[in-house]
Parts: C-alpha cells; sequence; structure tokens
C-alpha cells in the first residue's frame, strides 16, 4: 500500500533550523564558521565541543544528564565534563602516552566514558569505542587490528571478555579500570588516577586532517574494517546535528544509540555537545515505561533513535504511552534500518509528532540522507540528501558508472569530498580503494530515487546482515561457527524478523561423525554467543548436508537466503555443489 | 505448579535461548541483560517461550518483573494461579 504524505505547517517550516534559504545558500567553507578553531590555529573535536562553551560562558549548562541503572540523577556541565576530559587526558599522558596512541574503550553507558572519549581527542590521541556486549573474539580482533595502546573498561568486562588474551596484543600498554573493587594484575584504577589528575589540559594542536576516530565495521569476507575519522569531521557534526537532528543550544537532546557503536558517538557524543545541548545519557537498557518516563520527565525536545526500539514501543500498544506527556517533544529522528511507513504513523499518533528517518553509515561518519523537519515525509523514505551531500543511484558496469534514473534500482553513491568522509581502512588500502569508483563514493546499500527526489532503500548489495540496527558481517560469524568441532563448514544469513529487522542465522555441514540433534544445536549456539557475544550471535541453527558452492569453493549465501524465503535464485550458473 | 517447577522451567528456556549459560550459574537476584548478557531480542524469545511453555501472556510494560530468576519465579506463580 502507499501511505499518505505527512505535511508540515508553515510554522515548523519556518522554525526549523534547515529553511530552504538556508539550503540554498549552504556550502562546506561557510558551515566552519559553526566552529571557533584552536586559540593557534588548527581543529579539535574536543576543543569544539567542551572549551569553547566554557570560554563563552556556558561551563555552568548541563552537558550530560545521567541517568544510572537505578534511577539516580547525575548532573555533569560543560566545566566539568571538560575538566574530566582534561584529566583523562592527563592521565594518558602521564603513562608516557603520545599524540596519535590508540584509546580502546570498552564500557557501558558511563559517565567516565565520555570523559575518556573526549580526553582521547583533546589529547590528541586515537578514540575506537567498542560495544560492550561484544564477545571476546570481536574485542580481541579490533584491538588486533587497530594495535590499541590503551583500554579503558571495567572490572567485570575485563576479567569476562579481555584478561584471557591480553598477553597477546604487544601493543597494549595500559589497562584502566573502572571498579571500586579489587584491581586486576597489571592494571591502573581509573577513577583514582583521574582524581589525582590536574583538571587543565593544553589541547593538542590537532589539524583537519589528524586522525580522531576509528570505527570498525564488519566485511563480507575478511576481518572487521577500522574506518578512520580526522578531526576535520566536526564540521560534518556540527552542520548535521543543527540541519539533521535540528539541535538547538540548550535542548534537551537524546540519543538512545550507545556509543560501542559509530551512532552513539557521533550523535551520542560529538554533534549535540558542539551544537550545546544537554544529553540525556541513560545506562539501562530498553524498558517500556523507563523510555516513556525519560521521554516525560526529562522534558525531551529532540529525540534520535532506532526502528528495533521503536517497533517495541509499538508492540506495546498505543495504550502504555497513554499516561505519559510528550508536549516537550520537538523533533524525532531515526536510524539504523529503514524505519517501516507503518512506524512513523505510529508515531505521530502517539507523539504528536513523526519520526524522521535518516541515512548514514559508518564510512560517512555523519548523516547523509534524512527527513529534516522542514521537508514533508514521504513515510518508509529516508529522505533526501543534506546540503553539501550530493548522492545518486548509480550501476556500475565494467568499471563504468551511470546514474539511474528515477525509480530505477541502483547502488547509493555520494560524491567524496564531505568533511566526515572516512580516510581510510586501517591498513587496508585496497578494501578502501574498492569503495570509490568513477568519482563516487559506493556504500554498498541498494536504493531507488524516486521522481520528486526522495531516496528509498531497497537492500543491501553484498552478504552484510542488518540487525537491531547493527551490521554484522556473516565471515565473522562463520569463522566463530567452524571452530566447534563438529562444523564442516557455515553460511551465515540475515533472516527476516518483525522486530529487529533480520534476525542472524547460521546454515552448518557436519564433520564425519556427528549428527544433527538439538544438544548439538543448543551446543553450537552457545560457543557462538561466548566468543561473539549476543548482538552478534546465530539465533537459529539449521543443519544441512551439504552447501551450496560455486567451482571456487565460495559458499553461495545468497542462494541460501532467497530459498528461505522463495525467492528466485537468480543466476546459479556458478553452482557447482549443491544444497543437501 | 511449585516455586520448584517453574524455576525449573524458567531456567529450561533461559538456557534454551541463551545456551552460553549454564543453569548452576544463574544466581537468584542476577539481572538477565545486565548479568547475564542476554540482549533485547533474547529477552522478546524468553517471554515468546514462556508463553508457549506456561501459558502466560507477559505484558511489554511488566518485562522488569521477570528480570531475575527470583522476581521471574514470583510473578509466574501469580500468573499461573
Amino acid at each position: 500500500m502507499t501511505w499518505p504524505t505527512i505535511p508540515k505547517d508553515n510554522a515548523t517550516r519556518s522554525a526549523a533550523n534547515l529553511t530552504d534559504a538556508v539550503r540554498a545558500q549552504f556550502n562546506w567553507e561557510d558551515a566552519r564558521d559553526m566552529l571557533d578553531g584552536l586559540p593557534n590555529g588548527g581543529l579539535n573535536i574536543a576543543h569544539e565541543a567542551l572549551d569553547r562553551h566554557v570560554t563563552a560562558g556556558h561551563g555552568d549548562q548541563v552537558a550530560i544528564r545521567w541517568i544510572s541503572k537505578d534511577g539516580d540523577r547525575q548532573d555533569l556541565t560543560y566545566a566539568g565534563l571538560c575538566a574530566d576530559a582534561a584529566r583523562f587526558a592527563n592521565v594518558l599522558s602521564e603513562h608516557g602516552l603520545k599524540p596519535g596512541a590508540r584509546v580502546y574503550s570498552l564500557l557501558g553507558r558511563v559517565p567516565e566514558l565520555y570523559a575518556a572519549a573526549l580526553g582521547t581527542l583533546k589529547a590528541g590521541m586515537t578514540f575506537t569505542p567498542l560495544f560492550a556486549a561484544f564477545g571476546p573474539e570481536p574485542i580481541k580482533s579490533r584491538m588486533e587490528i587497530g594495535e590499541g595502546n590503551v583500554l579503558v573498561t571495567t572490572e567485570s568486562l575485563y576479567r569476562k571478555k579481555v584478561a584471557g588474551w591480553r598477553n597477546d596484543i604487544g601493543s597494549l600498554k595500559l589497562v584502566l579500570i573502572l571498579s571500586d573493587g579489587p584491581m586486576p594484575e597489571n592494571c591502573v584504577a581509573l577513577r583514582p588516577a583521574m582524581d589525582a589528575a590536574e583538571d587543565r589540559f593544553e589541547t593538542a594542536q590537532t589539524k583537519d586532517d589528524d586522525i580522531a576516530l576509528i570505527h570498525f565495521t564488519s566485511g563480507t569476507t575478511g576481518k572487521p574494517k577500522g574506518a578512520v575519522h580526522v578531526h576535520g569531521a566536526v564540521v560534518a557534526h556540527a552542520a548535521t546535528g543543527r540541519f539533521a537532528l535540528d539541535l538547538k543550544p540548550g535542548d534537551i537532546y537524546w540519543c538512545t544509540a550507545d556509543p560501542g557503536w559509530v551512532t552513539g558517538t557521533s550523535y551520542g557524543i560529538i554533534a549535540p555537545l558542539v551544537n550545546r545541548v544537554t544529553m540525556i545519557v541513560d545506562e539501562a537498557e530498553f524498558d517500556l515505561d523507563r523510555w516513556y518516563g525519560i521521554l516525560q520527565d526529562e522534558a525531551v525536545q529532540v529525540w534520535y533513535t532506532a526502528p528495533t526500539a521503536i517497533r517495541m514501543l509499538m508492540r506495546a500498544g498505543k495504550d502504555a504511552a497513554k499516561p505519559y506527556d510528550f508536549s516537550n517533544l520537538r523533533f524525532l529522528a531515526s536510524v539504523g534500518e529503514p524505519l517501516n511507513p507503518e512506524g512513523v504513523v505510529w508515531s505521530r499518533d502517539v507523539f504528536g509528532k513523526p519520526f524522521h528517518d535518516n541515512w548514514w553509515q559508518t564510512e560517512t561518519g555523519g548523516i547523509m540522507i534524512a527527513n529534516t523537519p522542514e521537508m514533508d515525509i514521504q513515510p518508509g523514505s529516508m529522505g533526501k540528501p543534506l546540503p553539501g551531500i550530493e548522492a545518486g543511484i548509480v550501476n556500475t558496469e565494467n568499471g563504468a558508472v551511470r546514474e539511474c534514473k528515477p525509480g530505477e534500482i541502483g547502488e547509493l553513491a555520494l560524491r567524496p569530498g564531505w568533511p566526515s568522509m572516512m580516510r581510510a581502512y586501517l591498513n587496508e588500502q585496497a578494501r578502501y580503494d574498492k569503495c570509490f569508483v568513477g568519482g563516487w563514493y559506493l556504500s554498498g546499500d541498494l536504493a531507488m530515487r524516486d521522481k520528486d527526489g526522495y531516496f528509498w532503500f531497497v537492500g543491501r548489495a553484498d552478504d552484510l546482515i542488518k540487525s537491531s540496527g547493527h551490521l554484522i558481517g556473516p565471515f565473522e560469524v562463520e569463522s566463530a561457527l567452524i571452530e566447534h568441532d563438529a562444523i564442516a563448514e557455515a553460511a551465515v544469513i540475515g533472516l527476516p524478523d518483525e522486530t529487529a529487522g533480520e534476525v542472524v542465522t547460521a546454515y552448518v555441514a557436519l564433520n564425519p561423525g556427528f549428527e544433527p540433534s538439538e544438544a548439538l544445536e543448543r551446543d553450537i549456539r552457545g560457543l557462538a554467543r561466548k566468543r561473539l557475544g549476543a548482538a552478534v550471535a546465530p539465533r537459529e541453527i539449521i543443519f544441512r548436508k551439504q552447501l551450496p558452492k560455486t567451482r571456487s569453493g565460495k559458499i553461495m549465501r545468497r542462494l541460501l537466503k532467497a530459498r528461505e524465503l522463495g525467492l528466485p535464485e537468480g543466476d546459479i550458473s556458478t553452482l557447482e555443489a549443491d544444497e543437501k | 505448579m511449585t516455586d520448584a517447577d517453574i524455576r525449573k522451567a524458567f531456567l529450561e528456556e533461559l538456557t534454551q535461548v541463551a545456551p552460553d549459560i549454564e543453569p548452576d550459574d544463574v544466581g537468584d537476584d542476577d539481572h538477565l541483560q545486565d548479568d547475564l548478557e542476554l540482549d533485547s531480542m533474547d529477552f522478546l524469545n524468553l517471554v515468546t517461550a514462556l508463553h508457549q511453555r506456561l501459558g502466560v501472556d507477559i505484558p511489554e510494560s511488566e518485562y522488569p518483573k521477570i528480570a531475575t530468576l527470583a522476581l521471574a519465579v514470583v510473578y509466574l506463580k501469580g500468573r499461573i494461579s
């Protein structure tokens, strides 16, 4: 069915940060005026996020209102967070770390995470957040690839997920632990070290092209890729926060994404602080009444969340939202995977405001295509390119790129050159170069542009899986599965799921001497969960005698998926050994 | 059903959803998400499994009432009877 357009009235249009006039005049040069720059030249994300606001007299404004799992609140002002970031930078420096060192965090949403991220950037070092729900293997492989020098984590995460292999990572010099209890061997207690450190630190003289962040993202084949981002990206964080999320100084803003993923860093730390809002940070996981309660009690004005969470709210029904007052909400945005039109319409009924879907990915560093406040919404569409972004739908044939006509499906592509574009995949020049063809950055997402210029997501061009908004590489999961004694070969695909978008599902063929059984299925899932963590491990194991393979021995994941979904099998001319 | 029956049923369904967990390692007050590392999809799968096994339909607003083994036994007992 087609969904009616959700129109915007003139009052909404004229109150938006991004008006038609602003859009018409926009260029990236002028966007730099949103920032201050370092006093002696140069650009540093932490300076733009914290120091300049304190200097301008906003030190007493609350930067983070943190809500603990128990519901206690703690307010951190801009001055307080700035001092904590300086303390963290001093701790790094006192341990002999120099600009360029690589600092990893493996933490839940606790205040120290924000001090660590910003302190690292202030010190001119590189920050890499990891998702605390990862199992030991994804953590270890990302530390190895990025040659991490510092890890900031908790005692419990360290014991469960790091201690077993810590000594294998030769580059790792310092482990900082957040804990009130006993300290594991060769670790440094973070809080006392920060308390003893000076609360001032001269910001490193970083420049636009200096590395600031490395975000890992999954590949279809091979190991995860470390997407390298620079301090100059903050120009895009500032502009997209202002235009795509409509952030205004002093707003109460809640981004529910975990900083272990790129959204939680770009829009859960940097963009909001650069735009001087008050961020709500909730330590707890999704909970229906807690979330509705936070929106009401904290008087949230701008809310950025994800389709999986929205669908969980929808499952509970509209009545569950009735007791709450959402009158402070001004703008709602969603990202992570396409938000189905039902979610857009539902949110307008429940919150009085529709969700605005937007699109971007780890490699783009910031929002690229969005439903912005002044735009009419076509429910189900990701919107239109932001100012300064040129997007296209292209087909590549024999190395030549052709732009598609309106309504034609092709690969979503962007003209390179926006400030938050990744600058490298760490140590993987060939994989990086493959992303750029004929003057376009190729996103790997299939999409369509309609005659009015709205973009519509169609699917992935590759085998990557989107589950609960997280991009999961099948190869990483398959590699863990074949470590199980029983498994000869494995193919991992995403199957559609009402709530998660897709769920990770594994097809396995067994070694001689093993027979499929419920007990074996559980044992395999158990091992995968221990190694990969719940977010990445398969939810279901399906036994096959043989997996479909090409002549060169490559397992045809696409064919398994097509068959499972009853879709056309496509070109199977290279199929050598079929599924049994 | 006795408390012991409910406890057994809950642990079986929990370890079916999350086979990385050993039933003996589950403490009465371990939080399913914070301590046992279930994610929200696991939680939904557990709710579905408990519904199938015990016939108890747990509404979203009552998810916190099964957040630990001890809480779940009390809650499920009340709902079954």
